[in-house]
């Protein structure tokens, strides 16, 4: 007979006793059985990875979705060399807007003379109407000065947006059958494309750069006597700027570019909803994932109490259950990101507004995976309480 | 090499009192040798193999297996003790249905850490001397009562227990079977040199014990020489 201690034959720290405690064994030891339920239960299991498969895919689909929503609507601003974007301030309780912002020139010059502001740039923003003579579509209308970095490109295609010039974007020269020395009309005032640069969107309108003053041929008048109006003015800040301050001095309210995204309406309340339905999807995967172990772990609590009859520690036991868990989530999430990576791929040749990208696919995979463990972890808990005494007797 | 119990009560909460299940049983089962429990239902018998398996803790006495006593002993330490120690069968095989019959026993040796390959030597060993070893590879819905209790006795037997507990084994075969399951675990016992306790109400097979004791109301009544 073996003195105590001497089965552990593969080493392993001793406890009191002299029974060895978990050790380098312990990989060895804990999908033993879970990998061979996981065959044995291939229905069951193949059933439960179906329905991960499923969710990975429609939450891959929904995240590629929301992205691309999400650019339609903002990448104009999100591209703009900016750090900050100091809007007209709001009545008490107001709320900041891109579509209700209209800043003077006043304000614009009091901006530009800030100590540690190092550029502000006036911005037009309006949303029309482009045509040519058999086609016309929606556009955003990008107002900028001369010469002015916020026009893509830079200062190379902004020193061109004087009198009717206009740099369109890929989708708006693609929509309007353009290209570079053509004539438009832009709420009926005639353009000439000076440039096809970048592709950016606002509000899920491709946009069209001009300059200032041809923007404010299409704009609706606003503003006051001081001077000509803009809707923001784009600023690049250094720590030395008095916010506040220059915010209080002009009337303004600054926000971060990115903080300003939530100034457009549809994107508030469309990013709000997609990310609402993705929670959703998140929560209801660990939930099912939750409820799949716990009913396997009530149905093999027999198995549970003579493993630990026969001296099988809980650390074991959920060492092994949870593995399975991973096996299993690891797999369907796997097989699931690349169904949505595929479906993505060939949704985003199509006319949808899909995003395919690391961030949208695999993102979603982590976090389905990390939640989808969460919920067994939950749910096998109940290991601990399975009484080994039930093996014995004819209970079973 | 010995299962010692002194003078072990136990009782169980019933209604407004507390039932006495085992009332100051005192048992001392050498080493290679096999001592049976007869007794009435109720009587106390599988009461005193959880005690001994350290499944249940005696509201009195000691438990002491190959010298060391449970006494104070942490949940995860008497795990480890029945791990390297206690060989149990059940009463019902209770395989896990998703395990051959050479895994039912190498899933012992995993939960203890050893090497997979000595497992699955050991494994064959043992499924050999049950008579077992060409069905190694069948899962338990594919083996008849009879092998299903002998993989039972041979994943027992697995890690080389000091004790081996033994509860009701012939209670679901018919009398041939029930006759070699018990010859087998005599056999088995004088091989491994292992301290059995075989619990049973089922009197036709004792010859071979070689001691036999009884259980009344909880209370052990030693020994009564069977051979």
């Amino acid at each position: 007979m073996p003195a105590p201690g001497a089965a552990a034959e593969g080493g392993g720290t001793p406890f009191s006793l002299g029974f060895p405690l978990v050790s380098s064994e312990r990989a060895g030891r804990t999908v033993f059985v879970a990998w061979r339920d996981l065959k044995f239960a291939k229905g069951r299991f193949a059933l439960m990875g179906a329905v991960i498969v499923l969710i990975t895919l429609l939450v891959g689909l929904l995240s590629g979705l929301t992205a691309g929503l999400g650019r339609q609507n903002v990448s104009a601003i999100t591209s703009l060399p900016a750090d900050a974007i100091a809007f007209a301030a709001p009545d008490e309780g107001g709320e900041l807007s891109y579509a209700d912002s209209t800043v003077t020139e006043r304000q614009w010059r009091r901006w530009a003379r800030t100590p540690g502001v190092s550029g502000a740039e006036p911005l037009g923003i309006t949303t029309t109407k482009a045509a040519t003579g058999e086609r016309s579509t929606g556009v955003s209308v990008f107002g900028v000065r001369s010469g002015s970095a916020l026009a893509p490109g830079g200062d190379r295609l902004g020193s061109g947006l004087d009198g009717d010039a206009a740099v369109l974007s890929a989708t708006a020269a693609h929509d309007l059958g353009l290209a570079v020395g053509d004539a438009f009309t832009l709420a009926g005032r005639r353009a000439t494309v000076a440039a096809v640069s970048g592709d950016a969107f606002f509000s899920h309108t491709p946009v069209v750069w001009t300059g200032l003053g041809l923007w404010r041929e299409i704009t609706p008048p606003a503003g006051g006597a001081d001077g000509p109006a803009a809707t923001v003015i784009a600023l690049n800040t250094t720590s030395a700027a008095d916010v506040e301050a220059a915010d209080r001095a002009a009337g303004t309210r600054t926000v971060a570019r990115d903080d300003s995204l939530s100034a457009i309406g549809s994107y508030a309340s469309e990013n709000g909803s997609l990310q609402l339905m993705r929670g959703f999807l998140f929560v209801i995967s660990a939930l099912v994932v939750g409820a799949f172990f716990t009913v396997w772990t009530i149905q093999r609590s027999g198995d549970i109490a003579v493993l630990k009859a026969l001296g099988a520690s809980t650390a074991t036991l959920l060492g092994d259950a949870l593995g399975q868990a991973l096996v299993l989530l690891a797999g369907g999430t796997l097989i699931g990101t690349g169904a949505a990576a595929a479906a993505g791929s060939l949704l985003s040749g199509m006319d949808v507004p899909f995003l395919l990208t690391p961030a949208t696919v695999l993102v979603p995979a982590a976090v389905m995976t990390a939640l989808g463990a969460l919920g067994a972890v939950l749910s096998i808990r109940r290991i601990t309480s399975v009484d080994p005494l039930t093996a014995l007797g004819s209970a079973r | 090499m010995s299962l010692h119990l002194t003078d072990v009560t136990l009782t169980y909460p019933d209604g407004d009192s507390r039932l006495t299940a085992l009332d100051g049983v005192t048992l001392e089962v050498p080493g290679g040798s096999i001592t049976a429990v007869v007794g009435p239902s109720g009587s106390g018998k599988s009461s005193l193999l959880a005690v001994a398996a350290t499944l249940i803790a005696p509201d009195r006495g000691t438990v002491a297996v190959d010298g060391t006593t449970t006494t104070g002993m942490t949940r995860a330490d008497l795990a480890g003790l029945r791990r390297q120690k206690i060989g149990i069968v059940f009463q019902q095989p209770n395989l896990l249905p998703s395990l051959t019959a050479a895994e039912q026993l190498q899933v012992m040796a995993r939960i203890d850490g050893r090497p997979p390959a000595k497992a699955r030597a050991r494994a064959m060993e043992l499924l050999d001397a049950v008579g077992l070893a060409d069905r190694a590879g069948r899962r338990p819905h594919q083996l008849s009562g009879g092998q299903r209790q002998r993989v039972n006795i041979a994943r027992a037997l697995m890690n080389d227990p000091t004790v081996l507990l033994v509860d009701e084994p012939t209670s679901a075969l018919d009398h041939e079977r029930g006759a070699a399951v018990v010859d087998l675990i005599t056999r088995l016992t004088h091989r491994q040199a292992a301290a059995t306790v075989l619990v049973t109400h089922d009197r036709a097979h004792l010859t071979a014990v070689d001691r036999v004791a009884e259980m009344h109301d909880g209370r052990l009544r030693l020994p009564s020489a069977a051979r």
